[in-house]
């Protein structure tokens, strides 16, 4: 048991330093571009070296790289400030769908703007009526020739209103039992008849939009997979969302919020001399550790060529509900100034209530806890299915409350 | 990145489970709790023909000379049958405390009968409520003679040797000495967890030998306990995850209001955070029997993490399975209770859930330093 690199691996992962060592966007190079310009910069980049999306073929604009491959880019490139990316979706979810349902000739099209950044796409799936019960949804397509003619509301799509094409689910048939009914297309998001709102979130940000289709036409010739077979496909995207979204983390981790517990006091000491401080900070570490090794064990399974197994899909969970409670201790160990998010003023520029008023989010986004705590208990530990009162029936007569 | 078991160890882990499914069935377990015997004595003789009493002590000293890797998926076997043997306090806590500080004379003597489970031993540390401190032991040599008394000493009434922590003027503290108990007063006493036993130990000028140099008995106490807990945390895992079984087992089997209450997910979403929280237990362990193994500096914080994570599992584990099984979970009859008390036995034998949390950020503090 080690945690050293095979000898392939130190060779990728020392190619793959010396390259991102050379080619990282300087903060000169950076300067007046937005974030979507300073994403395409670097992502163009990228892909004109061979770095972009490594795990596609090459005639796709990847560079076939294998999955332990990947890992190692994402670590090297993670040490790095690089730009933030704009992408997950298109390339993490849209292209691993396209690549499953899409004709070849699509493939072609599609998929080496999607490597470049040249193209960013969104994801239509949820709608007010179906967030976790996804296969509710509403929004129909009907048939007129050779096209499809959209109309109803999808929500939750990120960047929707940067985003040149999306992928979605829609209604072809409400006579027959839910997931039944349901075709997948992509379409552009410059079509006529899309109004793009910008949904406010409790945390001020408005990255989560509402899209409105109205007569919106799509050609038959973007449907991916059958008529009726659209629950299938989206599964694919499914199972791609999780590892796109990953580990749930961000803002406020261990390290600082032991940094804070050093340096407030509790009783005219620092914080970190209290038991039940420490005791905290422990459980808390432990779980980031355990993640951590989890990803390791990952990545053993991986370098054998071994998928690894469904306990990758704690990182989220776990990650997503600790953040939220270490942010709100830190504001505890503030005490008064806790409530101070002014960057002026607060410590760490506000950091804490940031991510304190995001992190509800990140509890919902991709799989709400409840929704990861089903997929566990069923497909690891083999648990039943809950009923559910609407199956095998036409779901224009499933009953519907709010 | 080889962030694994080798398939000698997996092997070795097939043969152990399936070895103690025959020769430890809970069936075996319960006989230990409702009869008189302190320990099973066969099974703890089996054991030791099998050698994992030896596993890690070197061929030198009558061992096999295998890794801790090796100890660690032993240790998770019976954690897992919540073995009724006196394997930890011989194993993880004697044995290393004769391999770290013992002299050569003490090796040759005790090795080798340790390895073929001839001898049991153990390790006492505490005198009574409270967390242990030197400035709270009273226990103390004199001319070679003992005196004082510990209570619980784990296995006390059943060891031949203990390793035994007394005060000491010098250094830290404390100092470690090797006590035969022929020469103690020992008297069981009754515990949570009946299945294995413990003794309250008085020494009345008891002849002790040294172990390891004076003054020095704090640290090695700390050293000992670093590299014992791994080994608990991975007996407390593999608790964890039989508990989990048991309580997923029942449910899928047990109809409420026409259905499996597997189905509920009130039901479904506990054990799920059992599944988690086993998760993080299980790969925390092998960062533990990493550092255990390849003696790493980290091993202080990796036994705190892989210690305190095991031990929250566990007891997550124990008691939602306890809930899971409702009335029938909270009867003698059934066997939900082994793992509740194994649970809280292993999570304070060796220093509470709190004690290693306060350890594990002790470590960060030391590494940020």
């Amino acid at each position: 048991m080690d945690f050293n690199d095979t000898a392939e691996e130190a060779a990728f992962r020392a190619e793959a330093k010396a390259w991102l060592e050379a080619n990282v966007p300087t903060r000169e190079e950076l300067a007046g571009l937005d974030d979507i310009e300073a994403a395409k910069l670097w992502q163009k980049r990228k892909y004109d070296a061979g770095w972009a999306c490594i795990r596609w073929p090459e005639e796709y604009g990847g560079r076939g790289a294998s999955a332990i491959e990947q890992v190692i880019w994402n670590q090297e490139e993670g040490q790095f400030a690089v730009p933030g990316s704009v992408f997950g979706i298109g390339q993490g979810m849209a292209a691993p769908t396209l690549m499953a349902w899409a004709s070849e000739e699509h493939k072609r099209e599609h998929l080496p703007p999607l490597a470049s950044g040249e193209h960013i796409w969104c994801q239509l799936f949820s709608e007010p009526a179906g967030g976790s019960d996804l296969a509710a949804l509403r929004t129909r397509a009907e048939r007129d020739g050779d096209e499809w003619v959209i109309n109803g509301q999808k929500i939750w799509t990120s960047g929707a209103h940067y985003s040149d094409y999306g992928i979605i689910v829609l209604r072809t048939d409400p006579n027959v039992p839910k997931h039944k009914g349901l075709s997948y297309f992509f379409l552009d998001m410059k079509s006529p008849g899309i109004e793009i709102r910008p949904i406010k979130q409790i945390s001020g940000g408005a990255n989560f939009n509402e899209v409105y289709f109205t007569d919106v036409r799509v050609p038959d010739d973007q449907r991916l997979g059958a008529v009726g077979q659209g629950w299938q496909v989206a599964i694919t995207t499914l199972m791609n969302e999780r590892a796109a979204i990953g580990g749930g983390g961000g803002g406020v981790g261990f390290k600082q919020v032991f940094d804070l517990a050093r340096k407030v006091e509790i009783d005219g000491e620092p914080a970190i001399r209290d038991k039940s401080v420490r005791a905290k900070l422990a459980t808390w570490y432990a779980q980031e550790a355990g993640l951590r090794f989890t990803g390791y064990r990952s990545m053993t399974a991986l370098s054998r060529g071994a998928t690894p197994g469904p306990e990758n899909s704690i990182g989220k969970l776990v990650g997503a509900s600790k953040t939220q409670d270490m942010a709100s201790f830190a504001m505890d160990l503030l005490e008064l100034s806790g409530a101070v998010s002014d960057p002026a003023h607060a410590e760490a520029h506000g950091a804490y209530q940031a991510t304190f008023m995001g992190s509800p989010g990140g509890r919902i986004a991709g799989g709400s806890d409840e929704i990861m705590l089903n997929i566990l208990s069923e497909r690891v530990l083999g648990m039943p299915q809950d009923v559910r009162v609407d199956k095998g029936i036409p779901f224009n007569e499933v009953p519907t409350g709010r | 990145m080889n962030f694994e078991f080798s398939d000698e160890q997996n092997l070795l882990r097939e043969q152990a489970l399936g070895f103690l499914q025959e020769h430890c069935p809970m069936s075996a377990v319960r006989a230990v709790l409702d009869g008189d015997a302190a320990y099973d004595a066969e099974l703890w003789t089996k054991i030791a023909e099998l050698g994992w009493t030896a596993t890690a002590i070197p061929e030198q000293h009558g061992g096999l000379g295998l890794s801790y890797l090796e100890l660690s998926v032993i240790a998770e076997e019976l954690g897992r049958a919540v073995a009724p043997v006196p394997f930890s306090s011989s194993v993880y806590l004697a044995t290393e405390a004769i391999l770290m500080a013992g002299s050569d004379a003490q090796k040759e003597r005790w090795l080798p009968k340790l390895a073929t489970g001839e001898a049991i031993g153990t390790f006492a540390l505490g005198e009574g409520p409270g967390q242990p401190s030197p400035q709270r032991l009273t226990t103390a040599a004199r001319n070679g003679k003992l005196t004082g008394t510990k209570i619980p000493v784990v296995d006390g009434d059943i060891a031949e040797i203990a390793v035994v922590v007394a005060k000491s003027d010098a250094g830290d503290g404390a100092s470690l000495h090797l006590v035969e108990l022929a020469g103690a007063q020992r008297t069981p006493v009754a515990t949570l967890d009946p299945t294995r036993s413990h003794a309250r130990i008085a020494f009345d000028a008891t002849p002790a030998e040294p172990l390891g140099t004076d003054g020095e008995g704090w640290s090695l106490t700390q050293r000992l306990l670093d590299r014992a807990a791994v080994l608990f945390a991975w007996e407390q895992v593999g608790g964890a995850n039989a508990a989990l079984e048991m309580a997923k087992d029942y449910a899928m089997e047990r109809y409420a209001f026409g259905r499996p209450i597997a189905s509920y997910q009130a039901i479904k979403h506990k054990l799920a955070h059992a599944y988690v929280k086993n998760t993080l237990a299980r790969s925390n362990g092998y960062y533990g029997a990493w550092a255990l193994d390849s003696d790493a500096a980290e091993l202080p914080l990796a036994a705190a993490t892989a210690r305190v994570s095991a031990t929250q599992a566990y007891y997550y584990a124990s008691k939602e399975n306890i809930q899971t099984h409702g009335g029938m979970g909270f009867t003698w009859e059934f066997d939900c209770q082994f793992h509740y008390r194994r649970a809280k036995l292993l999570s304070v034998n060796i220093g509470s859930e709190p004690t290693w949390q306060d350890k594990l950020i002790a470590a960060v503090e030391r590494d940020a330093a």
